[in-house]
């Protein structure tokens, strides 16, 4: 043993005394002393004795002092021996010859009368830790334990885990572990049996590690029920730290039946009545572990842990609250809805730390359900105001993650509405990354949150997050959104003060979609947002706008698949922790990796985090040369979008860090791909003003250029035939469908001729019938004839329709074909469809 | 089990230090030591061997005691912060024998002669949500009977508490209401009690009978999510009262009888960020008032040093009458004003109530073994309510 404080450091202070010069006067006194017989030889050599001791506590090395030390030891005062122990005990490893010359003495004092003495000396003795001296060891040992005071067999128990370590063949060619268990099942002390048990968990857990057959014979120790049920009729004897020590052994225990288990939980049943926490925690890991197999004991063990887990939390410090909280955290998450009608137990109080806020909150979202959402969303948004910014953040996506995972979401929307009328830049950044989560999960509520977030002005979001989420949301809904294309058009200008790349890389996928959805009105902004994109610094940003701007040259039309494939609900977000990991936790019951799983668990959702990448890249990966196969192109980009999305919204619930960085690796990996293809065209593109003008003449749309959207979407007519808002359906599916299905009717109608005029912009008419509830597959042709594929969905049923629409513009008629899955509908929706036609352009 | 044992100075001297098992690689203990800032400055003896090996021989404190033989270095208490539960004792009060808990383990009298006493302790920390229209939306209690003995010679103790005393809720779900508000019976959620309390009879007759150790410990825990008449009513409102002004009014009522005096009650309340100024406006005749708006926090504080209950003597009861406080805050509006409650608030408050107990668990009689005709030791009963988070929205 060392003291590790240097003694040059200590020697500066005043108020201990210089180490070097202090301990060569002690020696000097102490060999004064050795042989002196005066009367007060005994209150010096105390005095001394005395002071080595607080020298060596005080971390000086007095170890040169030993010879002396020894030399003084034959004393009959316990004060002193006891002092002359604890020095021989700490220096004896540095001076393995020197420790020989107190075998002698403590040999001896190990026959003494007095039995703290014979307990001292033994302790000493076996603190050694001196190999060569092991024989001396063994005697006293085999003795000691049979002595008949408690306290040295005590100490002889501790003793043979000493003697283990220090020479395992010793201890183990003396029997001593076969004492030790007679010992432990059968001492009257119980200090004595929890030492016992000590020693032998330490012998046993070594040697298993070492042998099988060790183990094997160690195993049946284990297997014996005896073992638990001596211990455990005794657990009251115990101190607490033993008690903890049983309990845990007990948490092992594999019952041969039930009423074993009924038994032990009887026997337990008052120590969840401690007001000791680790006892509590060590009896329901007992608890829990035995009725593992027995559902339904298990859930009602669930209630009975409940009361005292709640008080523990209540009773003691903050710090003690939240380690007892973390675990009630674990129980919670595992089986929430045995916890759900207690939720008024987890709101938060106004003296609460933070820390334990938020374990309160992350537990109050766990419970969520049917009876309780009212009012657990009610108390967070209380939060919402709170002084203390993390917590109210942590409330409003508490809220937003309730919304996702339960029922009373039309409820829960409006309140999270409400969140942006606050006027607060944080709540309003955090509530508008959660309504974009909503609207990917339902969409069916796009029209309420637009309505509403199309009010909030992008200048007073500063966060990245909540800017982005923005973002999207403006190219998702751009065509229900009438501001949209003009608001994107203000952020572009300001590219070059937009300093996170988060924000640019949304802002280019928003204006690439927005431009699909309302070219004429955003073909500028693009021009922009491409040759700010290009030329921007940052890699991602950079590779995401040339791999944008090549799409767009290949084909637009591949492009806006790419862009703007049909969505579909996000059913399902990314878990948080796999089960995988919570069960390893709760196995781990009642230890750190409890309370620190809340560390720790970042670091463990990294490597998944890497595999998903890796997932990707391959995907990536297997395609290269294939750029041209547009159905690949989807694919990929529809992973590409999942996931990204899916890891952007793992970043915002963990960390802001980590986050960008793993966003953007899978544009990483397909822009390469591109690059290798293709040769660089930014000069090209630097120069010309508006460069996407000249990749989109095979779109048909050159024509349309400058022209104005102004008219307004035509009223929406009352409809016999009640058509799906948000009907989903994508190309392969209408391409698939079109060939099979046979034609329902064919007719020709014809057109206002506002409305004919007005089909100078396509975009106009497919705005018109989306109005209708009547979406837009394809389109193209040149005037006067248009050719459109539209579709419709039968409201609350599968039956779609669908229809080809050739206009010509000159002679204002429309050729019909519609085709439907279910035939006696078509002729409705026949008429539905051409009276939406109809009014084309008369508004 | 414990490998190495440190106690070390503010400066992160090595004080004591102990390596059990001498199993811990040299240096480990010094990363250790970087990454944690230290607080205790204790002078410390010898570590009393109740560790061997790295495994503790015994959790009592009693025998702890008698490993220790140097005289103890008495510590200014007034320099010592507050430990415990029980610290809410001496906050200075006239009323109780407050000094007499600051004392050290080894109580003597002046004359040199230890003093026999015990005190019981019954604190409770409550907790209270109010609406913004005044309605209770949570209340809980968290409870400790905290003893502290100077009795020589350990013996036996009875304590009994509430003959009608329950525990564990009947009803399936907590905070149910219905159940006995008022009606005398107290009915605890849960309990748990201290190692050396014996609850033989405790079903019987509500009797803990227990053998203290030395010195002050936790006898019982106990938490109530049982209805329970608040000592305080406080409603607050904050309304518009002009363009770039708003008034709030803060309402304390309370709400106890006359023989009982709450002290050092803090009221707070955060106002919205773009508060410029507030001036107050205390009711007439208050006495041990004070008011400030602190600007870095955005916040008003009230502060009274004692409430006592009003009392108005009439024919045949007792009634208590309210105080009321006015504060008017200006300030600048920026946006629209729909938003005030959702900035300000919630009301905070803090205080503590000598001989008063939100619960009504009572501590009947408390019996100490006799030795001897002439043992008659000194014992305090003391009852202490303190706010926990006792919270009133807007």
């Amino acid at each position: 043993m060392a003291p590790t404080v240097p003694t040059a450091a200590k020697s500066a202070s005043p108020s201990q005394p210089s180490g070097k010069s202090e301990v060569a006067d002690l020696k000097q006194q102490l060999r004064q002393l050795a042989g002196s017989r005066a009367p007060d030889a005994d209150d010096q050599r105390r005095d001394v004795f005395k002071r080595v001791i607080s020298c060596m506590t005080a971390g000086i090395d007095v170890s040169a002092a030993f010879g002396e030390m020894v030399m003084c030891s034959a004393t009959s005062d316990v004060v002193t021996k006891k002092m002359c122990y604890l020095y021989v005990g700490a220096h004896a490893r540095a001076h393995p010859d020197l420790a020989l010359l107190t075998i002698n003495f403590l040999q001896r004092d190990c026959r003494d009368q007095d039995p703290t003495i014979r307990g001292l000396a033994l302790r000493s003795l076996c603190s050694l830790r001196v190999p060569n001296l092991v024989e001396y060891l063994v005697t006293p040992l085999t003795t000691g334990l049979k002595d008949p005071s408690a306290y040295v067999r005590m100490i002889a128990a501790v003793g043979a885990a000493k003697l283990y370590h220090i020479s395992a063949t010793a201890c183990l060619d003396a029997d001593l572990p076969a004492s030790l268990k007679a010992l432990m099942l059968s001492d009257p002390d119980a200090q004595v049996v929890a030492n016992c048990l000590h020693a032998l968990q330490e012998i046993w857990t070594l040697e298993a590690a070492n042998s099988e057959s060790a183990a094997r014979e160690i195993e049946r120790h284990y297997i014996a029920s005896q073992l638990y049920f001596t211990l455990l009729n005794r657990i009251k004897e115990f101190s607490e730290w033993a008690q903890c020590t049983v309990l845990e052994l007990a948490s092992k225990f594999l019952p041969s039946d039930n009423n074993e288990i009924f038994d032990i939980m009887n026997l337990l049943e008052d120590r969840l009545q401690h007001a000791n926490g680790a006892v509590v925690l060590a009896t329901i890991k007992v608890f829990l572990h035995l009725t593992m197999s027995m559902t339904d004991v298990h859930q009602q063990v669930y209630e009975r842990i409940k009361a005292p887990l709640l008080t523990l939390v209540g009773a003691g410090s903050p710090e003690q609250s939240y380690s007892v909280l973390c675990h009630l955290h674990l129980l919670v998450m595992r089986a929430p809805m045995l916890f759900s009608s207690d939720y008024k137990s987890f709101y938060c109080q106004f003296s609460d730390p933070s820390y334990v806020k938020k374990l309160k909150l992350e537990m109050l979202t766990a419970i969520a359900n049917e009876s309780n959402t009212y009012e657990i969303v009610t108390e967070l948004c209380e939060y919402a105001g709170n002084v203390d910014v993390p917590i109210a953040r942590e409330s409003i996506r508490a809220v937003g993650k309730i919304a996702l995972q339960q029922y009373d979401v039309n409820a829960i929307v409006d309140r999270l509405l409400q969140f942006l009328e606050m006027d607060k830049d944080y709540v309003t950044a955090e509530t508008l990354v959660l309504v974009k989560d909503l609207l990917r999960k339902y969409p069916q509520w796009s029209h309420d949150c637009i309505a509403v977030v199309g009010n909030i002005s992008s200048k007073n979001i500063q966060e990245p997050k909540g800017k982005a989420a923005l973002i999207w949301m403006l190219g998702e809904y751009s065509q229900d959104m009438h501001d949209a294309p003009y608001i994107l058009e203000g952020l572009v200008e300001n590219w070059d003060e937009e300093h996170s790349p988060e924000v640019r890389l949304h802002l280019l996928t928003a204006v690439m979609k927005c431009f699909f959805k309302r070219p004429p009105e955003t073909q500028k902004a693009l021009g922009a947002t491409l040759a700010a994109g290009i030329s921007d610094t940052h890699q991602d940003v950079h590779d995401r706008a040339l791999f944008y701007y090549r799409l767009l040259q290949y084909d637009p039309s591949v492009a806006e698949r790419v862009v703007n494939p049909p969505k579909q609900a996000v059913s399902v977000f990314a878990d948080m922790q796999s089960s995988e990991m919570k069960d390893r936790i709760f196995d781990e019951f009642n230890s750190l990796s409890v309370p620190s799983y809340l560390f720790t668990d970042k670091d463990h959702r990294g490597p998944f985090e890497y595999s998903e990448d890796l997932t990707n890249l391959t995907v990536g990966a297997e395609d290269p040369e294939n750029v041209i196969s547009a159905q690949r192109y989807q694919e990929n980009d529809n992973d590409l979008l999942l996931s990204t999305s899916d890891k952007e919204d793992n970043g915002t619930r963990v960390s802001n860090g980590s986050s960008t960085s793993s966003y953007n690796a899978p544009s990483d990996l397909i822009s390469p791909s591109l690059l290798s293809s293709q040769p660089p065209a930014e000069s090209a593109l630097m120069t010309t003003g508006v460069p996407t003008s000249s990749s989109l003449s095979n779109f048909g749309l050159d024509d349309l250029l400058g022209l104005g959207v102004t008219e307004a979407p035509a009223p929406r007519p009352p409809p016999a035939l009640t058509l799906n808002s948000k009907p989903v359906l994508d190309p392969g599916t209408f391409q698939r469908k079109w060939g099979q299905l046979a034609l329902s009717l064919s007719q020709e109608c014809s057109l206002s001729p506002q409305g004919a005029a007005a089909l100078m912009n396509p975009q106009s008419l497919i705005r018109h019938m989306q109005g209708n509830y009547i979406q837009c597959i394809a389109s193209g042709g040149q005037p006067p004839n248009y050719k459109f594929f539209f579709y419709a969905q039968k409201d609350g049923v599968t039956a779609f329709f669908l229809v080809e629409c050739i206009i010509n513009t000159a002679s204002a008629k429309a050729q019909l074909k519609i085709k439907a899955d279910d035939g006696t509908a078509a002729e409705a929706f026949s008429t539905l469809f051409q009276s939406a036609l109809s009014k084309f352009g008369l508004s | 089990m414990i490998s190495q044992f440190f106690v070390l100075s503010q400066r992160g001297d090595h004080i004591v230090f102990r390596d059990y098992r001498g199993e811990v690689p040299k240096g480990s203990a010094e990363i250790f030591f970087r990454k944690v800032k230290f607080w205790n400055d204790d002078e410390a003896e010898e570590a009393p061997p109740v560790f061997d090996f790295g495994y503790p021989q015994t959790t009592s404190t009693e025998v702890l005691k008698s490993y220790i033989f140097n005289e103890p270095i008495m510590v200014d208490a007034g320099r010592l912060p507050p430990l415990g539960p029980a610290a809410m004792f001496m906050q200075g009060t006239k009323r109780m024998p407050g000094t007499a808990v600051t004392k050290s383990v080894v109580a003597t009298e002046p004359g040199g002669k230890k003093r026999e006493e015990i005190f019981v302790d019954i604190i409770e920390r409550i907790s209270v949500t109010f609406s913004s229209s005044g309605y209770i939306l949570t209340s809980e209690i968290d409870g400790t009977i905290q003893m502290k003995s100077y009795l020589s010679g350990n013996p036996e103790i009875r304590l009994a508490l509430n003959e009608d005393l329950s525990i564990g809720r009947t009803g399936s779900s907590t905070f149910d209401y219905r159940s006995s508000s008022g009606g005398g019976t107290v009915v605890l959620d849960d309990c748990n009690f201290h190692e050396s309390v014996h609850l033989d009879s405790f079903d019987i007759d509500r009797t803990l009978s227990l053998i203290p150790p030395d010195g002050e410990f936790p006898v019982m825990n106990y938490r109530m999510t049982q209805e329970f008449k608040p000592p305080f009513r406080v409603t607050a409102l904050i309304e518009e009262a002009g363009p770039s002004r708003a008034e709030v009014l803060l309402k304390i009522r309370a709400d106890f009888s006359a023989n009982v005096t709450a002290n050092t009650i803090t009221v707070q309340m955060p106002v919205p960020s773009y508060t410029m100024r507030a001036s107050f406006e205390l009711e007439a005749g208050a006495v041990g008032q004070t008011t400030d708006f602190k600007e870095g926090s955005r916040r008003l504080e009230w502060n009274l040093k004692k409430a006592i209950a009003f009392t108005v003597l009439t024919y045949f009861f007792i009634s208590q009458l309210q105080r009321i406080l006015l504060c008017n805050i200006f300030y600048v509006l920026l946006w629209n004003a729909g938003n005030l409650t959702k900035e300000a608030g919630p009301v905070n408050m803090n205080f503590t109530i000598p001989m008063y107990n939100a619960s009504k668990l009572q501590v009947r009689y408390l019996q100490i073994a006799k030795k001897s005709k002439t043992y008659n030791p000194y014992r305090w009963v003391r009852y202490v309510t303190q706010a926990n988070s006792y919270v009133a929205r807007l």
